[in-house]
């Protein structure tokens, strides 16, 4: 058991070199796990070179691709792209084998590939070269902001990844340090596993029930990325087209991944020849925010407004639901989710399959491209992509015996039991949890409108508790004002401040309820810009701070700052006051070169100003929030 | 009722008014209007002044000199309700099921070595022996109603909650049971019932064990108030030969840590007494700190006795470690975020003179721990941080 708590803290250090790609064993030679595996010692692989950086040997010619350790390679490190990269990249010092294995990952960031990403995460942690320096990387980046955009969005993927991979290996490391050839076994199985997989994609029939687990997708991301990073394709990139090439008619359908870079040029002037929506740009973006999405306010609107009777390939209820999103008039992470759901159901109802077309594959491409319009509306939430995912996966494991209306039918009802079970009925659920915690006489905060927050104090106020109510707000939005109302006209009484008056009014404050956008696997909560401060200042008053969340929101990601991976709205919000014409400094400034405005949607509040999680599950703490991802996504998502 | 701000002067009329109909003449309850807010709302038919689980404990370890108990009978205006009275009570409100229960919790209840949750268990255990049910959903249906009752007959006693809902949880998880015929269901959960004693018993063997490794030759430990389990690690470690000294805190009011310094004496282990709020003063020479639990809460903090959360901060700001022994058993589906947000187990406490009747006095026997103070947890699954607890509780109850 000594054992068992020197482990938990070896863990529990901050090793940052240790982020990255994980090896078992910091000693490759010494005892990697699959060292002794016979097909993996006998192949030419160097995975059990000593040598930090990997150069990996051109694969084997197709004959031999049934060998398990030979597939096993070719899964795990897209080789040739990364060779394509090294040409490039050359300006990194860092080991290019690693920045290419961003590649990897970041193939399974699309919403839709989540299964495999377990798989090649595992193989990238298999690499003996374990420390992928984060720190190194980041050096390079940060003084040279516009180097080329390859190199850039690369390493910003790495971060991501290695995050993801760490993630992973949380849950893998047990085994593996318990039990040597445990480890081997799974090795040996995920290679052959891939093997078999390999050889279906190349007869080019994937089945139907294997698309979301072949390798087949996982070879799409980065064969366009092949494309766009546009280099000399060696003999292996050649093979590797052959081996699983996809109907270019999928191809062409596939979703831009959600966390694309938008600072990588090559890949934005790709996305908008696909792109339904026309938007310019916006010219003037902050540095640190350049791979963000963000376009001219009020450019998008009218065009698609116009394009509304020529609707080619869009469903009329996606189209309606794409164009609230696109005003900001659906907002709130529930109502934006239903919303999607719903007009997805509409679109399914209507949806007859082609003539030469199985329904699975067809209505996934289908509902893929939906999704695509959607998110160039208005990036998806987290949760949209939860609830994304959700619907794939009952499309993709449909029983392929049904007829088209049962089939229609049944996907139909899934949804409308995740809308009912995943959001409303958890939504009462954590309303009843979080009324056993308001007391008589407690004085409560909230920031901006959260719809489970209003409900819960809405229960409380009719359940006869008496207490107050402090709404903060800020602006630009001003959402606080939309709560007050409601509960005003409830006969709540209520205080309104801005953030600026939070840390005069926390000392007479006994709870912060907030809510989330959504929560991540480190305890870190995602929410609207500001949730930070007032959680951050409710700590330092010592007043516990609640976060309400449905557990459909929450992700198995990681995310340290809000940079990564945020939302920009319309920087004119920050510099304009609507209705004071006094306040114009700032009125033609908008192009100025050095003026930059920036209005973040959201934030990240780190896990040490949270005191509790209350969620559909009951109510948890924050380091509880990856156990709950794993025990509930696997069966109620994947069933 | 203390405020933070001066805006709340209203409120405070309030609750002076309605203090002044629960105030008693020694333990004016300062919590007690809070209760109905608590998660038991169908209260508890017996407003004790004295939280029951305190009254057994201290029926158990009676190195207190019993006149408190007397002193405090006669002190209080109402008198003491025995721990038998609600039970006709409840019998007339829960029918015939729900007096049994309690009269059989409170059979085992007496048995000093006994848990809580093991009482609570093999009480449940007699319900289902007694039952008429013919299917299991009817014996579901009047075990719940029996847990229901053993559970708000004390809500101060987290042990009972946490092993009522363990057994509930049992009887409703366990697939096996479905596939059963009715009659070899029932007698599979009685013999369940029975081994939950020796499973305890098991617990603190093993939560003994692991907890060798940290006790270390030339330590010293710092325990407070009586735990079964502590004293259980402390033997095994002067078993082992180990060479370690312990302090006790004196552990006012009911001097339990008089109890646990005669059991090491016995042991012939090296004790020295403090009275507890010598803890910071002797705080420098102790090397860890290790503690019980009434209760685990889901936050991976501990309820425990009056006093741990002062030890556990002291300690954390000197960087010594702080350890909980706790079986498994005593998690529970709990979440306070302060002191103020627990069921309030109440005691009376002995000034040795007389108190003015507007004097306040805190009589709450109990605090809330949190994890941020804790450093392990030596539990019978294992040695847990505290951030583990919640991914068990998790893993058991849903």
């Amino acid at each position: 058991m000594d054992q068992r708590h020197r482990v938990q803290r070896a863990v529990s250090d901050p090793k940052v070199r240790q982020v990255g790609f994980f090896a078992p064993n910091p000693n490759p030679i010494s005892d990697f796990p699959s060292r002794s595996s016979p097909p993996l010692a006998g192949s030419p692989s160097n995975a059990t070179s000593s040598s930090p950086v990997i150069i990996i040997p051109p694969p084997p010619p197709p004959a031999a691709r049934n060998h398990p350790a030979l597939s096993h390679l070719v899964v795990g490190s897209y080789d040739a792209a990364s060779e394509s990269l090294l040409g490039s990249s050359s300006r990194l010092p860092s080991s290019p084998p690693y920045s290419a294995r961003g590649f990897v990952v970041d193939g399974e960031f699309s919403e839709e590939s989540w299964p495999q990403r377990s798989n090649s995460a595992k193989f990238a942690s298999s690499f003996p070269s374990g420390g992928f320096n984060l720190t190194a990387a980041r050096a390079v980046i940060t003084p040279e902001g516009d180097a080329s955009p390859a190199v850039i969005s690369a390493n910003e993927k790495n971060e991501v990844s290695a995050v993801e991979a760490k993630n992973e290996r949380t849950e893998s490391s047990k085994p593996e340090k318990a039990k040597l050839t445990k480890s081997e076994r799974r090795a040996l199985q995920e290679s052959q596993r891939a093997a078999k997989a390999a050889a279906k994609g190349e007869g080019n029939k994937p089945s139907a029930g294997a698309a979301p687990c072949g390798p087949g997708k996982a070879s799409k991301q980065p064969a366009q990325k092949k494309d766009t990073a546009s280099a000399a394709p060696s003999s292996a990139l050649l093979e590797r087209k052959g081996s699983d090439r996809l109907p270019e008619k999928d191809r062409k359908k596939d979703v831009p991944a959600p966390r694309m870079q938008f600072d990588d040029k090559s890949r934005v002037e790709k996305a908008k020849r696909r792109a339904v929506v026309n938007q310019t740009e916006a010219r003037n973006r902050v540095e640190l925010f350049r791979h963000l999405p963000q376009y001219e306010h009020g450019t998008q609107l009218p065009d698609l407004e116009s394009k509304f009777f020529q609707l080619d390939p869009m469903h009329s209820a996606v189209y309606k639901v794409g164009l609230q999103y696109l005003s900001g008039e659906l907002t709130g992470g529930n109502a934006r989710c239903i919303a999607m759901l719903q007009a997805f159901q509409e679109a399914i109802k209507d949806y007859v399959t082609p003539p030469e077309k199985t329904l699975s594959r067809d209505l996934t491409a289908r509902v893929s491209s939906y999704v695509s319009f959607l998110n160039e509306c208005r990036p998806l939430s987290i949760s949209m992509g939860n609830a994304i995912r959700f619907v794939k996966n009952r499309i993709a494991k449909m029983q392929i015996t049904l007829s088209e209306s049962e089939a229609k039918a049944s996907i139909c009802s899934d949804i409308d039991r995740f809308i009912s079970e995943k959001i409303i009925l958890a939504d009462q659920v954590i309303v009843k949890h979080a009324a056993t915690k308001i007391r008589d006489g407690d004085v409560l905060l909230t920031y901006g409108t959260s719809c489970v927050v209003e409900m819960i104090l809405l229960h409380a106020h009719e359940v006869g508790k008496k207490f107050r109510v402090v709404v903060v707000d800020s602006r630009p939005k001003l959402e606080g004002q939309r709560l007050l109302r409601r509960l005003v006209t409830k006969g709540l009484s209520c205080t309104y401040t801005h953030i600026n008056g939070v840390s005069y009014i926390m000392h007479e404050v006994s709870k912060v309820f907030l809510g989330a956008a959504s929560v991540l696997s480190n305890g870190t909560v995602y929410s609207r810009v500001g949730t930070a401060s007032v959680a951050m200042v409710a700590s330092s008053f010592r007043v516990p701070v609640l976060i309400c969340c449905e557990a459909y929101k929450f992700h198995e990601r990681v995310q340290l700052d809000s940079i990564c991976f945020n939302e920009l709205g319309d920087p004119d919000a920050v510099s304009k006051v609507y209705g004071r014409l006094d306040v114009n400094y700032l009125d033609d400034w908008g192009n100025k070169e050095n003026l930059q405005l920036l209005n973040l949607m959201y934030d990240v509040t780190p896990s040490d100003y949270v005191s509790m999680i209350l969620t559909d599950y009951g109510m948890v703490p924050p380091t509880s929030v990856p156990v709950i991802v794993r025990e509930y996504r696997k069966d109620q998502l994947w069933m | 009722m203390w405020r933070r701000s001066a805006s709340f002067i209203l409120d405070r009329d309030d609750t002076a008014v309605d203090s002044l109909t629960t105030i008693t003449s020694l333990s004016p309850p300062p919590a007690t209007h809070s209760t109905s807010s608590m998660t038991n709302p169908n209260s508890n038919p017996n407003p004790a002044p004295v939280s029951a689980y305190y009254q057994t404990r201290a029926a158990h370890h009676g190195v207190v000199n019993s006149n408190w108990l007397a002193q405090a009978q006669s002190a209080v205006a109402a008198p003491l309700v025995s721990p038998d009275r609600p039970a006709p009570q409840a019998g007339g409100n829960g029918g015939g099921g729900c007096f049994s229960v309690i009269e059989v919790f409170n059979e085992w209840r007496k048995q000093p070595d006994l848990a809580e949750a093991v009482a609570a268990i093999r009480a449940l255990a007699a319900v289902i022996r007694n039952s008429g049910a013919t299917t299991m959903m009817e014996l579901e249906i009047e075990l719940k109603k029996g847990s229901d009752c053993l559970k708000s007959w004390d809500t101060t006693s987290i042990s009972l909650t946490a092993g009522c809902d363990l057994f509930m949880r049992y009887v409703t998880r366990t697939s096996a049971l479905e596939y059963e015929d009715f009659n070899s269901a029932k007698s599979r959960l009685i013999e369940r019932a029975e081994k939950f004693g020796e499973i305890s018993q098991k617990a603190r063997r093993i939560i003994a064990m692991l907890s060798q490794d940290f006790i270390f030759d030339g330590c010293t430990i710092l325990v407070h108030g009586f735990s079964r389990v502590v004293l259980e690690v402390l033997r095994v470690a002067s078993q082992n030969k180990k060479l370690f000294r312990v302090f006790c805190t004196e552990g006012r009011p009911d001097r339990t840590g008089l109890l646990l310094a005669n059991e090491l004496a016995k042991l012939d282990v090296p004790v020295k007494l403090l009275i507890d709020s010598a803890m910071a003063y002797v705080m420098d020479e102790v090397d860890m700190v290790l503690v019980g639990a009434d209760g685990v809460v889901e936050s991976g903090g501990i309820i425990n006795m009056m006093g741990t959360y002062q030890i556990a901060v002291v300690a954390h700001s000197m960087n010594k470690p702080v350890y909980v022994a706790a079986e498994s058993y005593k998690f529970a589906r709990l979440y306070p975020l302060d002191q103020k947000d627990m069921a309030p187990a109440l005691r009376p406490i002995d000034f040795g003179v007389p108190i003015p009747t507007r004097v306040e006095v805190e009589t709450s026997a109990r605090d809330y721990t949190p994890p941020q103070y804790l450093t392990l947890l030596f539990t019978d699954l294992g040695v847990l941080t505290p951030s583990v607890v919640s991914d068990e509780l998790i893993q058991l109850y849903l």
